[in-house]
Order: C-alpha cells, then structure tokens, then sequence
C-alpha cells in the first residue's frame, strides 16, 4: 500500500514536472507542448513508449517533408536536401528533469543558508570584498547571478578557466591547480597533465608549433612584429590583409571581403553598419551573444524565431512583411535574417536551403555567421553553404571567424563588393580598431592555401575527410551507449546531455584523472535542465584517442547514470578510415 | 413576512384597479406603450452590429508581400571614393614604413614606443609561438585559458599597483564591454563629450541614461552632479539603488588633453559616482614610470575604480585590460561579454605584451624621453602658420587642425588629405584621424593626428616638420 502511495506521489511529480518541462521546452524550442495521454504514465514502466512519442525535432528538417500549406513549396527545397543527416532532439527525461529541479533546490537552500552565516559572520566571506571606504555607494552588482556564483559555479569552479601549458592542439597540457580554500582562489603546483583535448575549437587541427606552416607564420612576426598600430583605414592595411582578403573571398564564392582582429567585435561592430532605425532584424532565438550585442548597438528593431525552426521564422518574416513597423505601420526600410551556421551550444545545422528560401520569398537579406562552420562543414571545408549545396551568391553576408579552424583569431565579412565597400568606409572596427597583427593574418593564410591545395598535398581534403570520420564515429558510438546527444549526426559540435550539476563536478574531474579534457556547460549559458558536456571533434583527434575517450564515457556513463537515453539507435555503418591519396605533409604528428 | 412586503410596497393593488386603469387610460397612451414595447424586443432579438474586420485576407497578404520593396541592404558607395584606395602597408617600423611603396618618416601609427619593432617583443612572439602555435582556440572558460595569460595579468596588476587585471582579446571591445558590465538600464553615466568611439558604444550598450559634460569642464560636471543630488534628496529610496558612474579618458585620444582627475576624484567621493578611466593612449605615457594619468597627477591608483587600457597603443599588439580591485575586476569575469564570448588573446601576443611591459620596467625613463619629444614637436608644429596643435604638449597624440575652417567639413578634410597625400610623397607617413561622422555622439573637427614615437630623433622630427610646414604652405596657396 505504501509502495502504491509512493508511486502515485513520484507520477503526480511527473506530471507537474512534465508540465514546467514542456513549457520550458517550448520557450527554448518553439514546439507547441506535446500533450501526453494520461494513460501513457501509469508508472515509471512505461517510460520508453513515452519517451519515443514526445521525441520531437529541435530542427526543422524532417519537419520541412511534412510542410503545411503555409511552409515553402517543396519544389524550393533544394534538391541536396536528401540524404543529409537529420538532428535527433530527445527531451529531458521526466525523472531526471525532477532530480536537476531539486539538486538545483538544495542547492538554493544550502546557498541561503550560507549567506546567512555570512552576513551574521559565522562564515568566513572569501572572494573579492566592496572597500570599507566604498560600502556608502549603491551596491555595484547584485542579483542571482552573484547568488548562483558565490553558492553554485564556486563548487564546480575547477572545471572551468583550466590554465592550458602548451598548444591546444589534439592533445595538450593542463596546469595542475590546487586551492586551499574550496575553489575561491588557486595556485599553480607547476606540474602538468597531458590530456586528450576535447574541447578546443580546432576543427582542422590547424593549432600547430611546427613544420612549413608555422615556419611561415615566424617569418612573418620577425618581419611585422605582433602588431599594427593603426586602424585599416588610417595606415594599417598590410599587404597580408590584401592577400587573405582575396583568400577568403575566393574560399567562399564571394566577391570580396573583409578581415578583422576579433571574431565576437566582427559580428558586434559591423551589424550597425548594415542595419539601423527602421530596419528590422530576425534573428534565432539561439544566436550568439555577439550578434545580439551587435544588434542591440545597430538600434534596430529585433524579432526571434524560434530556434532553426522555419514555420516560426517564415510566421515572423509574414507578420513583419504584413504589417510594417509598429504604432506607424509603415513597411519596414529593409529586413536582415540572421542564422548561424553550426550552433555551437547545440550542435544544430541551420536548415539553410529554407531559410534561403524564405528569405527569397519575402525579399528578406541574410546574414550567415559560419563561426563554427567555416572549414568544420562540407566536402572541402567550405561551411554549411557547401554542405547543402546552396549558391553562395543567395547568402548576402558571411561571416565567419578564424579562431576555429584556422588556430588563429579573428574574423571576417564575407559579401559583393558593393557591401564590403560599404563596410570598409562605415564599419567601427575598421576605422577605430587597430588591424589584425600580422602574424595572425598569416597563419590564416597558410590555413587557406592548405586547403585550397595550393601547397602541393591534399592536406587540406585529408582532414576534412578525418574530421568528418571522426564526426560520424563519436557520435554514433555515443549514441549507442544510450547518451542523449544533441545536434545533427554530421555536426562537429557534440553537446552530451548529463543534466545533474553535480555530475558537471564529477565527470570533469574523473575524465581529468584519466587524460580527457572536457568542457561543461551548465546554467546560465544553458537552460536549468539542461545541463552539458560539449565535445568539439578536431580532424587532428586519432581513432586511439577517440577510443579511449569513447571508453571512458562508457565506464562513467555507467558509474554516473548517465546513459539517459530511451532511444533505439540504428546502426550506423561507419566509413572505412580516411586514407591520404597524395602526399601529406612531412610532420604528420 | 407581511410587515416586510408592506414597507416595500405601501399601496396594496389588485388587478381590478389595474384593469380599470387600463381602460380609462387614452388611446394615444396605449399605442405609444405597445410601439415601445415592439421596440424594446427588437432591440433584444437583432444581433449585434457587425464590426468591419480589419483582418487582412490570405489574398491581400499575398498582395502587400507582393509589394513590398525593401531598400538594398547598403547605400551605394562609389568605386573612386578616395577612402576606398587603400593605403597599403609593407613595412612597418618605429621611425620609417613603408607606404604605397613609398617610404616616409612613421608619424602615424600608435605605438609610441616602438614597441612594435623592438628586438625583445619579437622574441617573446617567437618564443610563444613556438609553443603555444597562433590561436589559443576557445574562450577564456573552455581551455581558452593559456598560462602566459595569467602571467599577463599578474603583471599588470603588480605592475600597476592594484588587485587584479583582467585581459580582453581585442582593445574596442574592452571598454566596450566593462561599461556594461556594471552600468545597467537605470543607471546614470556621466560622461564627458570627448569620449573616443569605443566609450559611446560601451555607454549605448548599456542602456544607462546617459548625461553629458563639456570636454573636460568641471563646473558643468557639478552642476549636473548637484542637480542629480536635488533630485536624489526628494527620493532617497530610489537613490540608494541608482548606481552612478563617471566615464572619462586619461589622455583624450581626439584632443590629446589630459582628464584633471584630481578633482575627479572629489567628486567621486562627494558625489558618490564611481569612477572609469580609460587609460589607453595615456598608459605608458604619461607619469615617471609610465603608469598613467593617476601616477602624472599624483592620484593613488586606487581611487580609480576600474582603469580600462587597449594594449594596441603604447604595448604594440592587440587587446586590452581592466585595472581594479578584486571585487570589481571579478565580475567582468563572468559579466563582461567581450571576455566570457570571444576567444582568448593568442598566446604570442600575450607575450609580446608581457615583454614590452618588461621594456618598461627596465627603462622607465622612456617616457620621460618621449614626452620630451612630444613637447619638442608641439613646439615646432606651432610655428606652422595656419594651423592649431591641440592638447597639452607632452601628449603624444596630437590633432593639427585648421585655423580658417572653410566651414564646409568635406572640403576641410579634402584639404587635411591632400597635405596627407603630398606629405607621403615627400617622405612622411601622416593620415586624417579617421571618424564615423554619422555616429560620433560629438564629432570633432576635421584633423591630422601627428603621432610621436621615441625613437624619432630630434633630426627627424626636425625634417618631419619642414616637410609639414611646405606641404601646409603649398596646400594653403594653392586653395588661396
């Protein structure tokens, strides 16, 4: 009887648990909630069968083969659609949904109660202090963002800022830290750990400290020096600034181009000068914070659709289109949709062929920011617009950045030569930011040359067939366990769901122990239920390293419960290893 | 039961009196009585009006998306804009670059110090380079974190004398993101009309309301202060939770004046406003041992709540820091977006950074030599009939501007361009201070920024101001 009682007690939870989740989901997704018969949850037994008829999809593919009327005509639909990988969604299993809320709980509680002890003096405060002389001013910063820091980040604090000893290339050096007061502060032993580097963003394996590449880059800090020292538009356009700009222009199938020092100021200081008052911006509801911030300095007004899902983003471009600007309804000045290529948080691949649809239907421009793509995605590197086969004249802008294929740092536009024009007079970072220092802009262009083959090997497509392997093979394995893995199957961002906070603590140390460097992502930068690791496969990973990482998941999945997964898994057929054809180079590692 | 009914109704009826009623009551009366009884019940039966739907059909939709034509996503910008011809660079150095193919005597880039093209800087990339590659490939959270970045940080912070330094990977960005990261909406920012372009982004970001004051006057700035403090003493409740903030330069980088700080200071404490320098081009300048505006005009360093410097100046690489104390420099770490979303600085320019702050602990004295060179060259500069050299004169920054403006801004800068253009012909590197002249909150006046760098010599600054004072002369007859 007992027994019963409890059962009920766990369902009635489920249920409103289930209720919080799915509005949670659809703020996050878009997705109307699925509404669960009520007798598909007699107990938790049945759990499978639910699971299956909830798992929706996060992206818009497999949901763009059944379009409604109001969706593009499938004759649109770029015939390369087929055959490409689709993204599986599963949501946050009901009971692990109900134990995050209520490890979050405690530790609210626990947190409270701390400061408590704080405030009265029975704990010490440790942590940076507001000056006595300053305790008179309005209080600098407060809110549950300290609250969350000061009682939860600071118990997982060593999982993060990890100080890296050497190049973040395949594998790397962790700096061994030790604190004495619980994560407030650290100190360096000295020794190092080597470990397998699953988190850097080096798809290509291009982060290097030898052969011709890097000989090349030394050559030019010795001539240039690491810096400028003048804005592009005063005198600080290298001649390597020409050169990689006609790179990059001739990787990407535009006109012509435009490079500069830092990914994050390319997004936020030239979005002003494409949109302003009385322009309308429709961005993903999951873009990176540089392109909101870019948005928010243009002054224009911002519309979010859901995340990549093209029924939510064709009902917002109708509206805007429909009814103009708001209070005067006056038709908008012009409309920018602005996509990423790979999300890199979830591992989605925009659906671009829609979007480029949509955008053609409704005269909407398009600004594609390829940051994780560029050189991780397609046949030979060139971002999603090569992976879907779209024209890359039908995306007005792409952007993209050099921080993570290249192993450099930095950005660049990508558009017709009346934008980049445009840009080169009007963009704040080209007239009051210094240019990007030489070295760097040749380490890009060693990067591109590679690629483009111009060095002799097929370097370039061997490691895009690697990287590609390795995608296929990790996820699929993953996936076999019985981890829930979000993302599309051919994306190289791989986010594994783990849920617990604890267990970001748990699994960051125990991999750490055995030589795996993983990056955690949790609240705030996910949702609460959400919690992450988030793999990111380089083409430099070998099959040994992957093994033992694969291993490793494996044994920990089982001792951590993180297996979460309900979902039969095909089995995928895994491609024979990729084999050079010509020569590669000499220092293959 | 009965004494209730009665005090409501006092006159007891019966139908009788009512049907006699009835048939004395006049005929008019009757019809009149059944024609507002038919009325009342056609009101109650007829349905209400139907309001013209303002719904738009499928067809009308289709319609107005049909026509809608929206601008082109830029305005045209003509193929011969003079800006367009890029000014290409294939050397550059401290004293000479080369331009265009052309080489001149460098009086345009920012490194002040050379730093640059020193010998120990390059080492110092190379070395990083060689073991840490180029990119540091992720944010500073996820191993984006290389040690040579804490190094950095614990320099400058000891170098400078305050708690903590925090590193950006671009030097726009820095300041542009500190100030948000504490100056929320509802907020107050003073702010001075001088700011540099990367503030007034920082400040919109924000979303704070912002208040002006005139470039470096400090009775304005009272007023304003005093006026806030009226209003404040009507609500103090709301003044407890109102931060307020004061934004000013060290060194302005469009004036080349210097922030009297002192009083700044007086006020932050009178006022209880907090305090944010940016210290960019006045780092490595300015004071006995090149640590700013503070060490210049004897202020401690840690009356400054937050000190932002960009590194490309007077450091000769790429990125920025923040100067403070713990409590506030650790909230950058997880507020400021430029430092939780962007990667982290590469490696080998941290280094280089590293190195050239080592240059200038090891010779102080190179400031103190080119603030002389500074003031040598303001001296000569305003010998040149014509023009007006702004700024105090040991700033190594400094605006030549025109004394008898056309009062037509594209022709002034047209005529700063062509002593530009012929200067470089003659074998100096000058360039227009470039602005976004829609932008600018306060645009400044058309000019050429003259930079100093210490290792000009006293016989090259000498020649860079003949070639200066023939091309204004030339240019000056030939416009009348």
């Amino acid at each position: 009887m007992y027994k019963y009682w409890v059962m009920e007690m766990m369902e009635a939870h489920h249920q409103q648990s289930l209720a919080i989740q799915m509005k949670q989901r659809r703020l996050a997704n878009g997705h109307k909630p699925v509404s669960i018969p009520q007798e598909a949850l007699p107990n938790g037994l049945h759990r499978e069968n639910v699971n299956r008829k909830h798992t929706a999809q996060r992206n818009g593919i497999t949901k763009s083969a059944s379009s409604s009327k109001n969706n593009v005509p499938k004759k649109e639909a770029h015939p390369s659609q087929e055959g490409k990988a689709s993204a599986s969604y599963e949501p946050t299993p009901l009971v692990w949904a109900v134990i995050t809320f209520w490890c979050y709980f405690i530790l609210v509680i626990v947190g409270w109660v701390r400061d408590i002890l704080r405030k009265t003096g029975l704990e010490n405060t440790k942590g940076g202090q507001e000056k006595e002389h300053m305790k008179e001013f309005p209080s600098l910063y407060q809110g549950f963002d300290n609250f969350y820091v000061r009682n939860i980040y600071i118990k997982l604090r060593d999982n993060f800022n990890i100080p890296v000893c050497g190049i973040p290339g395949a594998e790397f050096e962790l700096a061994e830290r030790r604190t004495d007061d619980y994560n407030w502060t650290y100190h360096m032993t000295g020794r190092t750990k080597r470990c397998i580097n699953l988190g850097s963003y080096n798809y290509l394996g291009f982060a290097e400290n030898s052969g011709w590449r890097h000989e090349e880059v030394r050559k030019v800090i010795k001539e240039y020096g690491s810096g400028v020292g003048s804005s592009r538009q005063e005198v600080g356009t290298l001649d390597l600034h020409q050169e990689l700009e006609s790179l990059v222009a001739e990787y990407t199938g535009k006109e012509d181009a435009i490079t500069f020092g830092m990914g994050f100021a390319t997004n936020a200081l030239n979005i002003p000068a494409l949109v302003g008052k009385g322009c309308l911006v429709i961005s993903d509801k999951l873009n990176h914070a540089s392109l909101i911030l870019g948005i928010r300095l243009s002054g224009a007004v911002v519309r979010v659709f859901e995340h990549n899902d093209m029924k939510s983003l064709e009902k917002v471009l109708r509206k805007a289109v429909v009814e103009g600007q708001p209070r005067t309804h006056r038709p908008w000045k012009k409309i920018l949709v602005i996509v990423e290529g790979v999300y890199s948080m979830e591992g989605t691949i925009v659906n671009l062929p829609e979007v480029v649809a949509l955008k053609k239907k409704y005269k909407a421009y398009l600004y594609l920011d390829e940051a994780h793509s560029i050189g991780a995605m397609g046949k030979t590197g060139k971002g999603v617009v090569e992976y879907w086969g779209v024209d890359p004249k039908d995306v007005d802008i792409m952007m993209g950045t050099f921080t993570k294929s290249f192993g450099s740092s930095g950005g660049y536009i990508a558009a017709d030569k009346k934008i980049i024009n445009h840009l080169r007079l009007h963009s704040h970072s080209a007239t009051y930011s210094t240019a990007m220092p030489a070295p760097l802009a040749q380490q890009i262009i060693v990067c591109f040359k590679t690629l483009l083959g111009r060095d002799g090997t097929d370097e370039g497509m061997y490691r895009t067939r690697r990287l590609a392997w390795n995608v296929k093979y990790f996820r699929s394995k993953l996936k076999q366990m019985g981890y829930i893995v979000y993302g599309h199957d051919d994306s190289p961002v791989v986010p594994i769901m783990i849920y617990l906070p604890s267990k970001v603590g748990a699994m960051g140390r125990l991999c750490r122990e055995r030589g795996i460097g993983l990056v955690l992502v949790g609240f705030p930068a996910t949702p609460i239920t959400e919690t992450r690791i988030r793999v990111c496969l380089s083409a430099g990973h070998t099959k040994e390293m992957l093994d033992k990482t694969l291993d490793a998941f494996d044994e920990y999945g089982d001792l951590l419960w993180m297996k979460y997964s309900s979902q039969e898994v095909p089995q995928t057929i895994i491609p024979p290893y990729p084999q050079r054809e010509k020569k590669g180079d000499e220092n293959e590692e | 039961m009965e004494s209730v009914w009665s005090f409501i109704s006092p006159e007891p009826w019966s139908f009788g009196e009512l049907f006699d009623a009835l048939r004395q009551a006049p005929m008019y009366h009757i019809v009149v009585e059944i024609i507002l009884v038919v009325f009342i019940i056609r009101l109650l039966l007829t349905k209400s009006y139907p309001i013209e739907s303002d719904e738009l059909t499928e067809a009308e939709k289709e319609e107005l998306i049909r026509d809608w034509e929206p601008e082109p996503l830029v305005p045209d910008t003509p193929e011969d804009h003079p800006d367009l011809k890029s000014r290409v660079v294939t050397k550059n150095g401290s004293t000479s670059m080369v331009v265009n193919g052309k080489e001149g005597i460098n009086m345009a880039t920012l490194d002040f110090l050379g730093m640059i093209s020193r010998k120990e800087t390059e080492e110092a990339a190379l070395k990083a380079a060689g073991k840490y590659g180029v990119g540091s490939c992720g944010p500073r959270a996820f191993f984006g974190t290389i040690d040579v970045h804490l190094y950095l940080e614990q320099k400058l912070a000891s170098f400078c004398g305050v708690e903590q330094a925090i590193l950006y990977s671009y030097g726009f960005s820095t300041v542009a993101s500190a100030i948000p990261a504490y100056a929320k909406r509802g907020d107050i920012i003073y702010c001075d009309e001088g700011v540099s372009f990367p503030i007034q982004m920082g400040l919109l970001a924000s979303r704070s309301k912002l208040k002006f004051f005139k470039h470096n006057d400090m009775d304005d700035l009272q007023r304003l202060l005093e006026d806030q403090m009226a209003l404040e003493k009507k609500n103090p409740k709301k003044a407890k939770v109102t931060r307020k903030f004061l934004v000013v330069e060290g060194l302005y980088a469009n004036y080349g004046t210097i922030a009297p700080i002192a009083k700044l200071i007086e006020f932050k404490y009178k006022y209880k406003v907090r305090v944010f320098m940016d210290e960019s081009y006045s780092f490595g300048v300015l004071g006995k041992t090149g640590r700013g505006v503070t060490e210049y005009s004897g202020v401690k360093i840690q009356d400054v709540d937050l000190i932002v410097v960009s590194m490309e100046m007077a450091l000769g690489t790429m990125g920025g820091f923040c100067l403070g104390t713990q409590y506030v420099i650790d909230h950058q770490a997880l507020c400021g977006l430029g430092y939780c979303f962007s990667a982290s600085l590469p490696p080998l320019l941290a280094s280089a950074a590293h190195a050239a702050i080592d240059c200038l602990e090891a010779d102080p004295d190179i400031c103190e030599r080119l603030r002389q060179k500074a003031s040598f060259l303001h001296e000569r500069l305003a010998e040149i009939e014509g023009i007006t050299v702004s700024g105090v004169p040991i700033s190594p920054v400094k605006h030549i501007r025109l004394v008898n403006s056309s009062g037509n801004r594209d022709a002034d800068t047209r005529l700063l361009q062509s002593v530009v253009d012929k200067a470089l012909d003659r074998g100096l590197v000058l360039t227009v201070a470039k602005y976004l002249n829609d932008e600018e909150s306060f645009l400044p006046d058309p000019s050429i920024r003259v930079t100093v760098n210490v290792d000009l010599t006293e016989e090259l600054l000498i020649k860079a101001v003949d070639i200066m004072k023939n091309t204004f002369s030339e240019v000056f007859q030939k416009s009348g």
